[in-house]
């Protein structure tokens, strides 16, 4: 930092773009990706799949980001913040994917910040506010386990862009998963108060768990991890019973349009905005 | 011939020595992204990198770094592919990034995993060695560090805290 003002220091050596500062000038995360889709690949259904674990990695990356400054360590908003950056990356590719093939050219902040709730089709359990720390590390555990048993699938998909992004992001869920698992096991097997409050986020995340279920076919997977985790944390089960309606078909709680609205305030106040 | 070849050769050179933007001790070819340079029939430069994480905010400055040396090295057409598949392994990190990384008080990572990894509920995990002192008397602190590549450590024995880059 040799000048006087950082935004110019900032701006050295960026005379031929755009960019003015470290970490802007975002471009088409699929930049320099081969896209053809293969003959055969049904592209509504792939751009369907695509914006739902977009809008699932989406929001739960805005509520991941809600921990920041709050968190009870500085070592776990640390966590929480990456976590919520590696969900944030794969929705950048699975909505820029879904803009190639959907046939609307859409860029990723098409999907990311002009559509309303009604529109986006992730699973409620994410858009659930943050609640205590017992209730985010459930929830975690659940999308996380739910997640990664389904991108493992979807290594073999038909599509090489959907199954790249997949097998990517199936060595970040790995670490997801474990963190939630390693703090579920703590905090069960912790003081009485820590177990108490495991147990009733266990009991509120209960009822959201079976919208999991119905889509994609990884029940048994993800089941065989929570009793694993539950087991070992002393803690019961949670108990899934379906909900009326499906996140999936844009359904959503009430909690929604909130987090919508921040994520989206910028980008809907000053469209010309470019970052 | 022999000059394109020559010349493929040094695009190369050229690409693999820009820093990494957040391990600037390493080269994107000591960090494995640098995946592939060639020179085109018409004498465009194809540099293909991938990147290490989905959520990098790296990635966009590799690209442009990239661009800008080898556009200054006199090569007018650059382009640049971002390679998906197979997705980056810390396997990727050379030898002479392993020793930059431990010379930077970074442990280095160990042999990537290889398939899926299941859940480990018990306690007992392997130890890295302290990148300063050499004791294996260390402890993981935190899974996630300044950037999402590394994890927090400290050694019980010179009690430096650490980072280590994770193996993926």
């Amino acid at each position: 930092m040799s000048d006087d003002h950082v935004y110019l220091t900032l701006a050295e050596g960026h005379e031929d773009d755009t960019r003015w500062a470290y970490g802007t000038g975002f471009e088409d995360p699929l930049h320099g990706v081969d896209t053809a889709v293969p003959e055969g690949v049904d592209v509504r259904e792939l751009a369907r799949v695509c914006v739902a674990l977009a809008d699932d990695a989406l929001v739960s990356a805005q509520r991941l980001a809600e921990w920041t400054t709050r968190a009870p360590e500085l070592e776990e908003e640390v966590a929480l913040a990456n976590i919520g950056l590696d969900l944030l990356g794969q929705a950048r590719l699975l909505y820029s994917r879904a803009g190639q093939v959907d046939g609307t050219g859409r860029d990723e902040d098409a999907y990311a910040y002009v559509r309303d709730a009604d529109d986006f089709r992730n699973v409620r359990l994410a858009e659930l506010p943050n609640g205590d720390f017992a209730f985010s590390i459930v929830r975690l555990l659940v999308l996380s386990s739910w997640r990664l048993a389904h991108f493992a699938r979807l290594v073999d998909h038909p599509d090489p862009v959907l199954a790249a992004i997949a097998a990517k992001g199936v060595k970040e869920l790995t670490y997801h998963r474990q963190y939630a698992a390693d703090w579920s096991v703590r905090l069960g097997d912790g003081t009485e108060e820590s177990h108490r409050r495991m147990r009733k986020a266990l009991e509120l995340v209960g009822p959201y768990v079976g919208e999991l279920f119905t889509a994609y076919d990884v029940r048994d997977e993800v089941v065989d991890v929570l009793r694993q985790v539950t087991e070992a944390a002393g803690l019961p089960m949670p108990v899934y019973r379906p909900l009326p309606g499906a996140g999936r078909a844009g359904d959503h709680t009430e909690h929604l349009a909130p987090l919508l609205a921040e994520l989206q305030s910028v980008a809907r106040a000053l469209p010309e905005a470019t970052w | 011939m022999v000059t394109a070849l020559l010349d493929a050769r040094r695009a190369r050179q050229i690409a693999g020595q820009v820093p990494d933007p957040e391990l600037p001790m390493l080269t994107l070819a000591d960090l494995g992204v640098l995946r592939d340079v060639e020179l085109t029939g018409d004498g465009t430069v194809v540099a293909s990198l991938t990147p290490t994480y989905s959520g990098c905010p790296a990635m966009a400055e590799m690209r442009a770094d990239v661009a800008a040396r080898l556009r200054a090295a006199g090569y007018e057409r650059v382009e640049i592919r971002t390679v998906l598949s197979p997705p980056w392994t810390t396997d990727w990190i050379t030898e002479p990034g392993r020793r930059k990384l431990a010379e930077h008080g970074i442990a280095p990572p160990g042999p990537a995993p290889r398939g899926p990894v299941p859940l480990q509920l018990s306690a007992t995990r392997r130890a890295v060695p302290c990148p300063r002192c050499g004791s294996r008397d260390t402890g993981e602190t935190s899974r996630f560090a300044a950037t999402s590549c590394k994890s927090l450590w400290r050694c019980h024995t010179c009690r430096e805290p650490f980072e280590h880059v994770k193996e993926i």
